[in-house]
């Protein structure tokens, strides 16, 4: 069995007063897509903020590649991309200048590779466009250019099928596959109907009051 | 599982230089701001109306000018930056280009000294650079606006740096203006009492070298602890959103 990248063990988060998993304990195994499940305010959101690192109010350990995942932030910031609800896109720069200040801190690419991700996201013809002048499907179409050129082995996405139409979905779907088969590791929240082959599952069971 | 599994977990050193990163998160605030120059003109109108409000509201007397020029100069630029802050990180917060920045594996604390002086390029130096016009106007002589602008040139990244602080810490609260001002104003009070001082001591024809060192003092001070605690600030800001 391989390594897993990501191990949580006896996980519990609280907010505002109430008590949103306990004994939470799952590994992400490389190759493998993770889908979060649960209904709406059971946490799944705060769930992959917490193993992206965004959200400190938990209690518990979580372990990257068998290391606690804190005293190794700096490699597992490397390693790891999280798409959240928010795209991350400016209104006021075009997709290709989002793009590439997204992609500078991580790994800077030419604009040729930039824009090839760019068209193979159904954007061609809009990379001077301001996005603010985009369509919200348009607009997460520029942060999922992003899935296109990363190499970070651990994928985290929060509603990732959010304001795509079909066939966009569609290529989502055989992307996370094909990202799988290749070794890398995808854990994501949606309530669309989402069901591939082999997919792993984590059911938040809902909230309880304390 | 697949025996060519191709990615592979990289190791750190392979990440982003820090300076490399700190130039472009630099490049986008200063691109973002000049598509949206209304942020950019607000501080210098507000800046310019204050200055101006003055000799008609108080006194147009040369007397009082000359006395006055420079305490109404430096509260006007404080004023003006304290009302720019709440844009530093409100808008990153809000299209997450903050969640990101925080997740790059850069050390947090230099991407947000970026941001910092990014938003002293765009608002305080503006200011320092239209000080000597207003200064002419509020009859102030070439010796006292030179010093003020020295001082301006001085005192504003550090309004700045410790503004960054608030921002950062109101971050996640609906109305965060009042709040920020009372968290801030306190800080910036020995800024505004030597930047002022210095500029009475050159009037008075003392030596300023001192004051001026003084202020350095603040600015180094700022620089290296500022970035510090607006990093931590918005981890938490981030954390409870």
């Amino acid at each position: 069995m391989p390594e897993p990248l990501l191990q949580a063990v006896g996980l519990e988060c609280e907010r505002d007063e109430r008590l949103l998993f306990q004994n939470l304990s799952f590994s992400i195994l490389p190759g493998t897509v993770t889908r979060v499940e649960g209904p709406n305010g059971s946490g799944k959101t705060t769930l992959l903020r917490i193993l992206a690192g965004l959200n400190d109010a938990w209690t518990g350990e979580l372990n990257w590649c068998g290391q606690p995942r804190d005293r190794h932030r700096e490699s597992y910031l490397r390693n790891m991309l999280y798409l959240g609800h928010r795209p991350g896109i400016k209104p006021l720069l075009t997709p290709l200048e989002n793009l590439r200040a997204l992609m500078a801190g991580r790994r800077p690419l030419d604009d040729d590779a930039l824009l090839q991700a760019l068209a193979g996201t159904g954007l061609s013809g809009f990379e001077q466009v301001p996005c603010r002048n985009l369509s919200a499907g348009q607009q997460r179409r520029v942060a999922l250019a992003r899935l296109l050129i990363a190499d970070e082995p651990l994928w985290l996405l929060d509603e990732v099928f959010t304001a795509i139409d079909a066939a966009g979905v569609e290529a989502i779907e055989s992307l996370l596959l094909q990202r799988a088969r290749e070794g890398g590791a995808v854990v994501v929240t949606t309530h669309h109907n989402l069901d591939l082959p082999g997919m792993g599952r984590i059911t938040l069971g809902g909230a309880t009051e304390r | 599982m697949n025996a060519n599994a191709s990615i592979k977990v990289q190791s750190a050193q392979r990440s982003v230089g820090v300076t490399q990163a700190m130039v472009a998160v630099f490049l986008r605030d200063v691109r973002v701001a000049f598509r949206q120059k209304q942020d950019l003109l607000n501080p210098l109108l507000f800046f310019t109306m204050v200055v101006t409000l003055f000799p008609l509201g108080v006194s147009p007397e040369v007397a009082f000018l000359k006395q006055s020029g420079a305490g109404i100069l430096w509260v006007a630029a404080l004023l003006s930056v304290l009302l720019s802050l709440d844009h530093l990180f409100r808008h990153d917060f809000d299209d997450g280009t903050l969640e990101q920045l925080m997740l790059q594996p850069q050390p947090l604390f230099l991407l947000v000294l970026a941001k910092t002086l990014a938003h002293w390029m765009l608002t305080g130096l503006p200011l320092v650079l239209l000080t000597p016009v207003l200064g002419l106007m509020l009859h102030l002589d070439g010796n006292s606006v030179a010093t003020l602008c020295l001082t301006l040139l001085i005192g504003t990244p550090v309004l700045s740096l410790i503004g960054s602080i608030g921002a950062a810490l109101t971050l996640g609260l609906r109305s965060a203006g009042v709040l920020l001002s009372l968290l801030i104003i306190p800080l910036y009070i020995p800024v505004l009492i030597f930047g002022t001082g210095t500029v009475a001591a050159a009037v008075e024809g003392a030596q300023v070298s001192g004051y001026l060192a003084l202020m350095g003092a603040f600015l180094v001070l700022a620089l290296t602890l500022a970035p510090f605690a607006s990093a931590a600030a918005l981890r938490i800001s981030l954390s409870n959103s």
